[in-house]
């Protein structure tokens, strides 16, 4: 038992710290490479473009059903006009950035493990450095780059979609009086919320294209190694995103007060 | 020039390199056999950095790469050109992407200038007009000889081959060793071959290593290794099982 917890944490360590390292190296190349505009748009596009369906039916789906379950809850204490505000500090705060990431960490991070893992398998990462190419250059780089850019906007589109979904529910099913629905959404969702919102899904997108990429590059032999990596990347960046989120709730909530 | 001093290699428990030592002088053609998984693959990627060992050195030009990280690596790789095992082409790109691909990394030439190229190194592989096709459309012998386009066509001083002629018929395996040839006279290169293919062996090496057991166990012309009456050389060279030892 205690061999393999010790063998366990020291495996565990060992990880944080090659992520560690991947991330200097990935930011030191971001300042002081230039950028391929071309890999980064093919990125940008994969990432962003084609997340789309999948982040805005997420949105719209999660919008509805808080809206709904929320009015059931506070019609029953009159308090009918407040649901949508509900519905709008708990999607720009916590679930718009968390689904969203989630839904990228499922679609994307799997597939930079995958790709990225049958490169090194395949030796191609290695005929990469033969050509005197930094695969942190060339494959991560790009890719970090455009999911930072691409989740806050696909975060942005998921929230807009929520709330609007989740109105247009209130108004038009639940018959609530639109007028004091939508003042009262303003009223009671403040900047710090979106702001919460906005910095959350920057480090959610930095995280699954860390993770993605870091699985992809230190993937095990065959497919076996390929298919494990993907699921790895998927469950890794899920977790990292889940728990980081608390935090970050707790930190930035207190950290934007001040200021 | 090439030096490796007492390189020790292991993974685990298992100690694939265990003191190899030998020099490869500018312009030379050596051939390195040994039996399938003794390690070839293993000493070749220690030549060209992909893979560091904290026991031993290797020295290429006077640098010791062992003491180099990966961005002054680069610098050095640019002195190489190497064919993979099984080629490592770029599945996501063209033939023509793939050829030029450290051109356009280095970001010198215009995009003409580098068609021009790309264009001569397919003609220097007998493999012309297959510019448009993906790796995955063409054979074995032509993948390789794409990733021999690949690995001369910015022009570097050593070429390192792993297993050129492995897997492809004999016609093939004979055109590539023609190849070879070609590449090392034409661009007077430094060629390292690892091969377990003894004909090959004859045909390209001026030096033959062979790799036994973690070490270099002789080095020779073709002619002394050929003529060895060495038991272990002799038995490889012919290609004739121990009854004595488990292969598996
Ligand atoms: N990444 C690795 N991890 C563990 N063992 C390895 C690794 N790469 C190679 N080996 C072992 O090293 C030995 C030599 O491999 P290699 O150099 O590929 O052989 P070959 O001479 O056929 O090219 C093999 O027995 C293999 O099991
Ligand atoms: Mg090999």
């Amino acid at each position: 038992m205690n061999f393999f917890s010790n063998k366990w944490i020291a495996e565990w360590l060992q990880g944080l710290g090659r992520i560690t390292l991947l991330c200097q190296e990935a930011v030191h190349s971001l300042f002081t490479r230039k950028i391929t505009w071309r890999d980064l748009i093919y990125q940008l596009h994969f990432i962003g473009v084609k997340s789309q369906s999948v982040v805005l039916i997420t949105g719209a789906f999660t919008g509805m059903v808080l809206c709904a379950q929320t009015y059931f809850q506070f019609h029953k204490v009159r308090m009918d006009t407040a649901t949508l505000a509900v519905v709008s500090v708990s999607m720009a705060s916590e679930l718009g950035p968390v689904l969203t990431a989630l839904m990228v960490a499922g679609r994307v991070g799997a597939a930079m493990a995958a790709e990225l893992g049958t490169m090194k398998v395949t030796e191609q990462i290695d005929a990469l450095r033969t050509l005197a190419t930094h695969p942190v250059d060339y494959l991560v780089v790009p890719r970090l780059l455009s999911a930072i850019i691409a989740v806050p906007l696909l975060n942005a589109e998921a929230i807009a979609l929520g709330i609007g979904a989740g109105y247009v529910l209130g108004v038009s099913l639940l018959g609530i009086d639109p007028t004091y629905l939508w003042q009262n959404m303003l009223k009671y969702t403040v900047a710090t919320d979106v702001m919460i919102g906005v910095i959350k899904s920057f480090i959610f997108g930095g995280i699954v294209a860390v993770i993605g990429c870091y699985k992809g590059m230190s993937c095990g032999e065959g497919a076996e190694g390929v298919g494990r990596a993907t699921t790895e990347a998927v469950v890794y960046s899920s977790i990292t995103i889940l728990i980081s989120n608390f935090f970050l709730t707790i930190s930035l909530g207190e950290l934007l007060s001040y200021l | 020039m090439i030096e490796v001093r007492d390189l020790k290699k292991s993974f685990g428990p298992q100690r694939v390199l265990d003191g190899v030592s030998f020099r490869i002088e500018t312009g030379e053609s050596v051939v390195i056999i040994g039996r399938s998984g003794c390690g070839k693959s293993i000493l070749l990627k220690h030549l060209i950095g992909l893979l560091t060992s904290e026991e031993g050195e290797v020295l290429v030009d006077g640098e010791n790469l062992g003491r180099m990280n990966e961005r002054q690596l680069l610098r050095v790789r640019h002195k190489f050109g190497m064919l993979f095992q099984g080629a490592a082409l770029f599945d996501s790109m063209t033939v023509a992407e793939n050829v030029g691909f450290a051109l356009r990394r280095l970001g010198k030439l215009t995009e003409a200038e580098i068609a021009k190229k790309i264009g001569e190194a397919l003609d220097m592989v007998e493999l012309p007009g297959v510019e448009e096709k993906k790796p995955s459309e063409l054979s074995g012998g032509m993948r390789k000889r794409v990733g021999l386009a690949r690995a001369i066509v910015y022009q570097p001083e050593i070429v390192l081959y792993d297993e050129p002629t492995t897997g492809l018929d004999p016609i093939v395996a004979d055109s590539i060793d023609q190849l070879i040839l070609r590449v090392c006279e034409r661009l007077k290169v430094t060629t390292v071959v690892v091969t377990h293919d003894m004909r090959s062996a004859r045909r390209i090496g001026q030096r033959i290593m062979m790799l036994h057991r973690g070490k270099i166990y002789v080095t020779g012309t073709p002619d002394e290794i050929f003529r060895s009456q060495d038991p272990v050389v002799n038995r490889f060279v012919n290609g004739i099982s121990d009854p004595k030892e488990l292969y598996f």
